[in-house]
């Protein structure tokens, strides 16, 4: 009895005390799930649901009983005409422009006077240098760049864009290279205007202490291509937003991406990194003042330095002993390349060099600038390249980076390299890059869309007037998911007259046209003597355009006749079987981007005579496909004749040679691939290397002697050596397989 | 029990227990129930108000009369906010220590609770919501990112409807937002409106002083817009709501351009009827009708002339439709225009579009300076058809991703492609609405942006939590590809044209079991390729250790032995650490007829094609009319859609795709099956990179001529129907035929040409 009594007491005060721990178990369970399942007895708030909702009134309608605005009640706010004829939409248009008094409020539609451009096109003339006046490297090179582009015109009047000569690249005042007595010259101009259709180039504004982005000077109503520039000042759709570059940035070709693998898992030896200056007080201090708080020595490693400046140890504080002996121990350029993210925190400005910097190494930057209007970001897509992270929430930025997995990694790097070699790589990319934004806003109908600037090759070698829609381009027919057309058209390039039923050229037309491919055929006729009539009876589509310009290049011209996507250029003399055209057509439908060709070339680099030759040797490699017989697509006869440079062209029209070659040089610019060269018979090349017939231009010494010295002019005008090589040939599958021909699909391929 | 004796004294013994004891317990027992209460109210309380809005239940509420909201009556000294601070950014104006770093990545939003605000002398200042502010609160508190408590939100949305500022008391209503609890000077509060200014000079932004809130307003010209902190959003149109409208395919449509707002300018009017009375084949512009018979709508119709038509379907006739700018500059017709699926012409200087942080505009519409409307026929004449289409796909798409036929999709489009649920939700490529089910409709511009006031109000929220944790942002595909092309197009993960460095090597991964001769033989055969930097032996026997170091053969390069836990064939795609260079050889160990100057040059053509499988022997697929199936087949064909991975060179990311991305239950099948994981490898690399394999050199098959021997006809004919089967299980799990044939193969430049052999790089190639 008593015991039972003692036992079931001991029981309760054991369930009891169970019951505690239980508990206070659950509850400190529940503590650490804040948002646990147990707590979400109380329902939410929510909004509410009202009765007769249903008849709520319109927006547009307005309130049924409001008391205020009586003589509007009832009137459709949707159906709200445009104002009475006092200020019609002409008259709206005019008043814009003196309504703009702040010129902070500048746009394209108010600040800029589009009549030239759409009289000249867009055409960009730059002042001559006045006497006496400085003009510093760098601008010097932004200026040749615009010269040299095909967008300069010497003419003032009627120029689109005009760009003065005066160096404003540096407008701190404390600067050594800073230009006095502008603020007067700028508005002296003879073609100045109020500034309207002028563009400013500028690096660095403002000075110590507050770095304010002022320029110094009125820019007027230009329109100001700007490093380092905010978006409280930035002009969105008028300004440009620079990247920062340094002094030896080269004008062409430069310092390709530093990327040369992918390797996966992408993870480098260090996951973060920076190296740079603290500022010890003023502006921008206050970021590269905390970094240490993330540096964990180990995978994180943001080094600073107080040693700048003539008189660092004033302001010296504790740290900087420490900080110092750290950042001794790291070398930048080891940091850049072992990094898989670099920190690139303002300095006294919003940019800076790191930027760039970490974009060539291949170091996928983490940019810690509030305010910072990215270079180039009305076309640039950053999120793909980069991490834009907030100042004041430096804290969370290691736990940001590292919750970057190692697929995003492999993307965001690529598109690092991708974008440095596109638009930063050298200073003519980047002017460029700048015209054609402005271009864009200009011709809006014909502007790029966002795959056009973001997705390989880039906006300069996707060009809108060719066409806006990327379907209509060899470069995105994978990421679209289409197909290029299934047919081809025959570009045969005539210089001699037809004398008898025998030449090779109507041998070859039949070739081609017997494909079930080929939509068309068209004769580029720039033989003096005219064709003849009974041609254009041909049961084939047969078209016959007589070239105006009887140089070589016509034979690149984009042709209205040309409707297919494909191209299979070939000269009068070239000798294919309908078997080899059906099958090089196959191949170049897997790879549109390409020139897929019979006979082909090689560079190679001399070094005894310390130049790029040219060779054609059978090799067991090669660069170049002649274009003589090549399929391509139509839109390469585009990037000829209006992108390549101008003196590249007057030079092959002036020697009636060389426009494969530079042909073949720019498909490998845009595509950084080599052609793709099939197997053919041998007699192509064997009727071209006869002499005595009209083509012997081959069997010249003379011929190839110029050939040697164009490949080397080209890889010195473009700045780099942009052509590939290749040591695979493509073959039909069963291709001199030792199986019955019948059951071969290219049997002719074969027979000799 | 005891003596009795014993008992008594215990008897005695037992109520003074009781008592002192009765206390004792009482005395803990309440302790304990002040400690249980004291801990659970400090553990649970403050936390037991937090809700997850997942985790909460759908809680059902009786539905409340707008007269019975409660009366606030505003003093009056309140004082009047400042009017909106043009340099506002999100990094000046906006705390972002509200936002804090969750988990979910997810802003929460907080809603103010409506009531009646009168002002001092109790005329009203709001009451009541619009249908359309109704419906985009009610949204906003159904979705992800809700809460009710202010001091957990990041953002907060005073509950006065400011849609329409037509008849809203500018001053009083800046009061009331002034007044409410969370103000701060505005910081983090969002405002919606859709129709901004009033007669008669229509200001481009909401008039209401508004302090620091940034504003989700439809009509937003370049001055009034504050990039990157205002959201321009459409102007809801009623009819997305009130009509629906039958979908129309991509095509070829009646007119090339009609314009049908009736509030437009004169001098637009006239400058459109120029282009009509020249073009009248191709443009038709629509009035508003006057003396309609009675019933009919004013504003579902237009007339032209004698002929009535019928608003908005007459918009489905034409290709493009202008939408011009009124009073305001944002107009419903954009809205209209989307949803016929006809391309807009947006006419409208200054406009910021909608959503245009994140909509790429030039992919679905055509945006003109006014001064161009002269034009306007000549600038879409030259828009190609091909070009119109693409557009209209970008308004409005008709996906059937898993038709109800399915093998006739697939048959009429062997070779397209699609986004199985696995490469979208991996790749994040495409929104989740592409790989929904059978027979779902996705208007895209159009009903993803602007067809109902919650997708408005939940865009809006997802721009600005994008901007809050833009490392968690949503891609551009997302955003802009409709299903459609998110379908068939891929985004190659390879797609940088490198070339990798020849001096990298290779790794040559050797799956093996017990056939340790044959093994090394095939050690020593590869060693002597000039490129190879590792061998990787997989050692795929449990039961049996690999051979000690003496047994194998000396070599220049390191031999590394991986012993696994289990004998499956995906071992072999595994991502070992051990593999150092991109470039893997995937070889049997019974592979000994390669050629060092075959495998060479396959690691040349590898390096040109890093992105592809590139291979020996090569396979085809082929549709069977007959079964209605896939079948595999094999030598001698002209064509090749997948190389055998027996040899075969590949990039080693595509290990790790193989081992952690490989869609459905594939790997395992493989497994189970022991058999194709070549053809699920050949699946997998063409499906995300869009790229066919390469096969190189005449080679045919893989066995010695003295193995073939064994391989009996029928048993050969087995093997045949088992790698079909695999194809077809294959393509069901993809949802589609991946796979693409082409009639090539890579030979040496100079392969079989008349040239001295001494010469070629690789004269010894093999045949068959």
């Amino acid at each position: 009895m008593r015991a039972t009594t003692r036992y079931s007491l001991l029981l309760a005060a054991a369930v009891a005390w169970a019951m505690l721990v239980l508990l206070t178990i659950g509850a400190l369970h529940g503590a650490n799930r804040p948002f646990g399942r147990e707590t979400s007895r109380r329902p939410t708030r929510k909004w509410p649901r009202w009765q007769g909702a249903d008849r709520f009134p319109r927006m547009a309608v307005g309130p049924v009983s409001s008391s205020v605005d009586k003589r509007n009640r009832g009137v459709n706010e949707l159906e709200a005409p445009e104002e009475g004829p006092r200020i019609g939409p002409k008259a709206r248009r005019a008043q814009r422009r003196p309504l703009v008094r702040d010129r902070r409020s500048c746009r394209m539609e108010t600040c800029f006077d589009r009549a030239p451009c759409s009289a000249h096109g867009f055409t960009v003339y730059v002042y001559p240098r006045g006497k006496g006046e400085r003009v510093s490297e760098s601008y010097e090179k932004v200026l040749s760049v615009i010269r040299g582009s095909p967008y300069y015109t010497s003419d003032p009047r009627g120029a689109c864009l005009l760009v003065p000569s005066l160096d404003m690249l540096d407008r701190d005042r404390l600067s050594s290279s800073y230009l006095h007595g502008l603020r007067s010259k700028l508005p002296s101009l003879p073609f100045w205007n109020g500034g309207h259709n002028h563009l400013l180039f500028n690096l660095y504004s403002g000075t110590w202490p507050d770095y304010s982005e002022d320029l110094g000077l009125d820019p007027g109503y230009a329109m100001v291509a700007k490093a380092s520039v905010s978006t409280e000042v930035f002009r969105p759709r008028f300004d440009v937003s620079l990247p920062l570059f340094s002094r030896d940035h080269p004008v062409r070709g430069g310092l390709p991406g530093a990327l040369t693998s992918n390797d996966f898992p992408p993870s480098r030896r260090y996951l973060l990194a920076f190296k740079g200056k603290r500022y010890l007080t003023g502006i921008g201090s206050e970021v590269r003042n905390a970094l240490h708080h993330l540096h964990n020595g180990r995978d994180v490693l943001l080094l600073t330095t107080c040693r700048h400046g003539k008189d660092w140890w004033r302001h010296r504080d504790p740290r900087c002993e420490k900080d110092n002996a750290q950042y001794d121990r790291y070398e930048y350029g080891d940091l850049l390349h072992n990094a898989s993210f670099c920190l690139v925190p303002r300095g006294r400005r919003l940019g800076s060099f790191r930027f760039l910097e970490a974009l060539q190494a291949a170091c996928i930057p983490v940019i810690l600038s509030n305010g910072w209007q990215l270079p180039f970001s009305e076309v640039i897509d950053w999120k793909r390249a980069a991490v834009v992270a907030d100042e004041r929430l430096l804290l969370q930025i290691p736990t940001i980076v590292r919750s970057v997995d190692s697929n995003q990694i492999l993307a965001l790097r690529q598109q690092t390299q991708f974008l440095w070699n596109s638009y930063f790589s050298s200073i003519d990319k980047i002017v460029l890059t700048t015209l054609e934004i402005i271009r864009d806003r200009i011709f809006s109908q014909f502007s790029r869309n966002f795959l056009l600037w973001n997705l390989p090759p880039g906006g300069l070698y996707s060009r809108p007037e060719f066409s806006t829609d990327p379907g209509r381009f060899p470069f995105y027919y994978t990421y679209l998911g289409t197909r290029p057309t299934k047919m081809f058209t025959g570009l045969i390039h005539v210089i001699s007259p037809v004398v008898s039923q025998s030449q090779p050229l109507l041998r070859l037309i039949q070739a081609v046209a017997r494909s079930k491919f080929c939509a068309k055929i068209v004769l580029i006729w720039t033989c003096d003597k005219p064709p003849l009539s009974r041609w254009t009876s041909n049961p084939t589509a047969l078209t016959v355009i007589e070239a105006k310009n009887k140089s070589m290049s016509a034979r690149f011209f984009p042709y209205e006749a040309v409707q297919t996507d494909a191209i299979l250029s070939l000269d009068e003399d070239s000798v294919l079987s309908t078997d080899e055209v059906d099958f090089a057509f196959s191949v170049w439908l897997s790879f549109p981007d390409r020139i897929v060709g019979y006979p082909a070339r090689s560079h190679f680099w001399d070094a005894a005579r310390e130049r790029w030759g040219y060779t054609s040797k059978w090799t067991n490699e090669y660069s170049m496909v002649l274009t003589g017989a090549a399929f391509y697509h139509r839109y390469y006869h585009h990037l000829y004749t209006h992108v390549a440079p101008r003196e590249l062209r007057t030079m092959v029209d002036s020697l009636s040679n060389c426009e494969d070659i530079l042909m073949n040089f720019l498909v490998s610019i845009v595509t950084q691939r080599p052609p793709i060269k099939v197997t053919h018979k041998k007699q192509y090349k064997d009727a071209m290397m006869q002499p005595g017939t009209r083509t012997s231009r081959w069997a010249d010494p003379e011929h190839f002697a110029q050939r040697q010295s164009c490949t080397d002019a080209f890889a010195s005008i473009f700045g780099f050596m942009p052509l590939r090589h290749s040591r695979t040939r493509l073959d039909p599958l069963l291709f001199k397989d030792q199986v019955s021909v019948l059951r071969k699909k290219y049997r002719d391929i074969e027979r000799l | 029990m005891g003596p009795s004796g014993k008992s008594a004294r215990g008897v005695n013994l037992v109520p003074r227990m009781k008592t002192r004891h009765r206390l004792c317990y009482a005395a803990l027992f309440s302790l304990l129930l002040l400690g249980l209460l004291s801990s659970g109210l400090l553990q649970f309380w403050p936390r037991g108000t937090a809700l997850e809005d997942g985790d909460a239940p759908h809680v059902t509420h009786s539905p409340r009369h707008v007269a019975d909201l409660p009366r606030v009556q505003l003093a009056l000294e309140t004082p009047t906010p400042e009017h909106g601070d043009m340099s506002c950014r999100m990094h000046t104006c906006f705390d972002v220590y509200r936002c804090g770093h969750n988990t979910h990545r997810r802003i929460k939003v907080y809603v103010y609770p409506p009531a009646h605000y009168v002002d001092a002398r109790g005329v009203t200042v709001a009451h009541g919501f619009s249908r359309e502010f109704n419906e985009l609160l009610s949204a906003i508190s159904e979705s992800e990112f809700y809460t009710d408590q202010p001091a957990r939100a990041c953002l907060l949305l005073p509950s006065v409807d400011m849609l329409s500022q037509q008849h809203l008391r500018l001053k009083e209503t800046g009061q009331l937002l002034a007044q409410m609890h969370s103000w701060k000077r505005g910081s983090n509060h969002l405002l919606f409106n859709m129709l901004p200014g009033s007669v008669p000079d229509y200001n481009t932004a909401l008039d209401v002083p508004r302090d620091r809130a940034f504003v989700a307003g439809g009509g937003f010209s370049t001055w009034t817009y504050r990039p990157g902190f205002d959201i321009s959003i459409p102007v809801f149109s009623p009819f997305s709501e009130e009509v629906d409208l039958p979908h129309r395919p991509p095509g070829r449509r009646t007119w090339l351009v009609v314009s049908a707002q009736t509030n437009i300018h004169e001098e637009f009017r006239e400058q459109l009827q120029t282009q009509e009375a020249r073009y009248n084949e191709e443009v038709l512009l629509l009035e508003g009708c006057v003396g309609l018979p009675p019933g009919r709508d004013s504003s579902r119709t237009r007339c032209h002339g004698d002929h009535i038509y019928s608003y908005p379907e007459i918009l489905q006739e034409s290709s493009f439709c202008v939408v011009l700018r009124c009073a305001r500059l944002g107009q419903p017709a954009l809205s209209d225009a989307l949803q016929a699926g006809c391309i807009p012409v947006i006419l409208a200087d200054s406009y910021i579009l909608p959503f245009s942080e994140v909509l790429d505009w030039k992919r679905a519409a055509v945006v003109l300076a006014e001064d161009k409307l002269p034009e306007i026929y000549n600038i879409l004449k030259v828009i190609s058809q091909r070009q119109i289409e693409d557009m209209q796909r970008q308004l409005q798409t008709k996906v059937d991703p898993r038709s109800s036929d399915r093998q006739n999709d697939v048959v009429s489009r062997p070779e397209s492609r699609s986004v199985d649920s696995h490469t979208a939700k991996d790749g994040q490529r495409c929104p989740q609405e592409a790989t929904g089910k059978s027979h779902l409709r996705a208007l895209f511009f159009w009903e993803r942006y602007f067809s109902s006031m919650k997708v408005i109000a939940l865009t809006t929220l997802h721009i600005i939590n994008e901007r809050i944790f833009p490392y968690a942002a949503h891609s551009y595909e997302h955003w802009n590809s409709p299903p459609e092309v998110c379908w068939r197009g891929v985004m190659n993960p390879l797609f940088l044209p490198l070339e990798p460095a020849r001096a990298r090597g290779f790794t040559a991964v050797i799956l093996t079991y017990d056939r340790l001769d044959s093994l090394l033989r095939v050690v020593t055969e590869i060693a002597r390729t000039p490129s190879l930097a590792k061998v990787l032996v997989v050692w795929n026997n449990q039961n049996k250790n690999p051979p000690p170091s003496t047994v194998w053969p000396r070599l220049n390069v390191p031999l590394r032995v991986v012993q696994t836990q289990e004998n499956k064939l995906s071992n072999r795609f595994f991502p070992y650490e051990e593999i150092e260079t991109e470039a893997v050889l995937a070889i049997d160990d019974d592979i000994i007829m390669l050629t060092p100057d075959e495998l060479q040059f396959g690691y040349e053509v590898w390096r040109e094609f890093p992105d592809r499988l590139v291979g020996y022997p090569g396979r085809l697929h082929l549709w069977d009319h007959e079964t209605g199936k896939w079948k595999y087949e094999s030598e001698w064909t002209n064509e090749v859609s997948m190389v055998l991975t027996g040899a075969a060179f590949y990039h080693k990311y595509f290990n790790y795709l193989y081992t952690y991305k490989m869609p459905g239950d594939i790997k395992a099948w493989v497994d189970n099956h022991m058999n194709c994981e070549d053809i699920a490898m050949n699946f997998l690399v063409t499906n995300m990179t869009g790229k066919p394999p390469i096969k190189v050199t005449p080679r045919k098959k893989f066995k010695c001529p003295e193995c073939t021997a064994q391989d009996g006809l029928s048993l050969d004919q087995t093997h045949m129907v088992e790698r079909s089967e695999c194809i077809n299980k294959f393509v069901s799990v993809f949802g589609m035929m991946p796979l693409r044939s082409v009639e090539h193969r890579a030979d040496p430049v100079l392969y079989k040409d008349d040239f001295p052999e001494k010469l070629k790089s690789f004269p010894n190639i093999g045949s068959l």
